[in-house]
Formats: structure tokens, C-alpha cells, sequence
């Protein structure tokens, strides 16, 4: 068991909710993949649509934890009234603190993202950011309050996987009371293994599944990653060597390494 | 005079309240609305007024990463 703050979870893995190739087949991705979270947004309602209120349902129907983002964000005071009109709607007190400050790779402004942080804070909330994976400004984020911090592994969307393993694993190094979630860039289920492998709590992941060939088997895998990537960390992975060391024992080795008898 | 909600124009005749306002906007599932960018808690709809140039948002769940 882990926690989000003073929830106790099982599954490490927290997932997204957008661009499955149906409802149905999210729900199904859902499930499949054991998550407990699902995150979710707010947008403008369009009287003119019901769709919206469709995958609502949907994902109420899951029974998972809600996590509201507050996705297309670009300031503080933005995101801290869209984090308000969320927890109004949702009933929950998490926010998925998204403040973008560049539209090209979608990377968090780490200013407004310091700002909207401390004023969520101030307002009761549960912050969860999602940051690039700066060690210092992880460090100021769990100095305001976050007791969960969620570096990127690479820019949402794009699987690139773990761009900065070393950053990522100074940050574990120096946070080790952090509940740390690498959120956004995973791209294969061996990117999430080797989150958990590094110390990380848990994955927040949605393209990875929603657009793989058949999400629902790619959640399962997931799923698996994340358990593998778990025990490894907990069984203590070997250090690194530079140099071979035999496996099989070379005492009594036969034919070599022999004396010839003249 | 007009307001905007969602950024579309709506002809009003004199200010109303909030809850006047949205009545007869949307699908009338789960929404949140904020006024001029500030939000706008549900007990307080009776209590707010809009007017002329004022700017609401109303916001309802979408699917999310």
C-alpha cells in the first residue's frame, strides 16, 4: 500500500480518461489496468452536445479516485479557478496542478506553477504537481506543501520515456519523503517498470494506453510493468559493474587453466 | 446590454442574477461557473448579479490525461 496524501492505494498506477477510441473502450482500459485514479477535466459545456456528459458518466461508473487537471492552463489565477470550479464539481480536494508555459513541448512553467501551488495550498487543497524534473524546484514544491510531486519522464504525449534518468533519480536521492509520481512522456511499459525501479511511487500515464493498437491489452502491461518495476526496486536491484565478474564459480574449472605433466 | 457565457453574446434587458442567467444555458448536467475569472460557488448564484460586459464561463467534466 502507498498513499496520495491520506488515501491508501494498491495499484501504482494512476491513469488517464481522454483519446481512447471510445468510452467503452476506456472504461474497459480502466479496469483492465487496476488503476485506482482516473484523471479528468473541465472544459466549456455546449448546449448544443450531450457527448460530454456521456464519458461522465463513464467514468463515474468506474469507481476510482477522481483526479481533476488543470489542463491548457498558462497562469496561476487560472488554474487556481479552474482547480476551485473542480473541486465544486468532483467533491474532491486533489488537483493535478497544470500551468503550461510553452505551447511547443507543453512544459510547466515553473514560476506560475511555484505561484498556483502555494495559493491551492493556502485554499485547502491537495496539490499534485505536474513539474519538469528540476531538482530545485521539486525541492521548493515539497518545501510549500506538495507532498506529492510528479516530474515529467518527457513531454506529455510524446513516449519518449525517461528523457533524464539522473535527474530523475536525484530528485528520489533528495525527496525521500516525497510521494513521487512521474507524470507524462511514458511511452512503453518498460519506461513505467523503470520509474518504479528508480524509487518513484507511482506512474500517471494516458496516451500510452488510449492510443496503443489495443489499449485494454496495453493496460494489462502496464499493470505488469508497474508491479515487475515495484519488486525490483524492493529486492534491491545489483550495483552496476565496469568490469565482467564469472557467474560460475571458476574453483575447479576442468580442462583449463591446467598444469601440463611432462 | 449584453453578457458573454462561453464567450457567446447574450442580449439582456436589465442585470439579472447569476441564477437567472444560466437558467436556460446547457444540458444541465454537472457545470461550475466562474464570472469574469473568478469562481463562483453554487450557494452564491441567487446572491450575484451580471451585467452589462460581464463574462461567464460554464464549465462541465471532460474526459483528461
Amino acid at each position: 500500500m502507498w498513499q496520495i496524501y491520506d488515501t491508501p492505494l494498491k495499484s501504482r498506477l494512476l491513469i488517464g480518461s481522454a483519446l481512447y477510441p471510445s468510452p467503452e473502450v476506456m472504461q474497459q482500459a480502466v479496469l483492465a489496468s487496476g488503476a485506482e485514479v482516473v484523471t479528468l477535466s473541465l472544459r466549456r459545456q455546449n448546449p448544443q452536445e450531450q457527448g460530454g456528459r456521456k464519458i461522465w458518466q463513464y467514468i463515474q461508473s468506474l469507481g476510482c479516485h477522481l483526479l481533476p487537471n488543470t489542463a491548457g492552463c498558462k497562469s496561476a489565477e487560472e488554474a487556481y479557478t479552474l482547480a476551485q470550479m473542480s473541486r465544486e464539481i468532483f467533491a474532491t480536494d486533489w488537483i493535478k496542478l497544470e500551468v503550461i508555459g510553452d505551447d511547443y513541448n507543453l512544459q510547466p512553467d515553473p514560476l506560475e506553477l511555484h505561484k498556483a501551488a502555494k495559493m491551492l495550498l493556502a485554499d485547502g487543497f491537495k496539490v499534485l504537481p505536474y513539474c519538469t524534473d528540476d531538482l530545485v524546484l521539486c525541492l521548493r514544491l515539497y518545501d510549500l506543501g506538495c507532498s506529492v510531486i510528479m516530474p515529467w519522464g518527457s513531454p506529455i504525449g510524446t513516449g519518449l520515456g525517461l528523457m533524464n534518468p539522473y535527474n530523475l533519480e536525484s530528485i528520489r536521492a533528495r525527496l525521500p519523503q516525497a510521494t513521487l509520481i512521474v507524470d507524462a512522456g511514458i511511452g512503453r511499459p518498460s519506461d513505467a517498470a523503470m520509474a518504479l525501479e528508480l524509487g518513484y511511487d507511482g506512474i500517471l500515464l494516458n496516451s500510452a494506453v488510449a492510443l496503443a493498437d489495443s489499449p485494454v491489452t496495453m493496460a494489462r502491461a502496464f499493470a505488469l510493468a508497474v508491479e515487475a518495476g515495484e519488486l525490483a526496486y524492493d529486492g534491491g536491484i545489483m550495483p552496476k559493474r565496469q568490469t565482467a565478474q564469472a557467474s560460475t564459480p571458476t574453483l575447479g574449472t576442468p580442462f583449463w587453466h591446467q598444469e601440463k605433466e611432462t | 446590454m449584453k453578457i458573454y457565457i462561453n464567450n457567446q453574446a447574450i442580449e439582456i434587458a436589465q442585470p439579472l442574477t447569476l441564477a437567472q442567467a444560466i437558467a436556460d444555458y446547457g444540458d444541465k448536467g454537472p457545470f461550475a461557473v466562474a464570472l469574469n475569472g473568478q469562481f463562483v460557488a453554487k450557494p452564491n448564484y441567487d446572491d450575484t448579479v451580471v451585467g452589462d460586459g460581464d463574462r461567464l464561463e460554464v464549465l462541465s467534466p471532460i474526459e483528461g490525461g
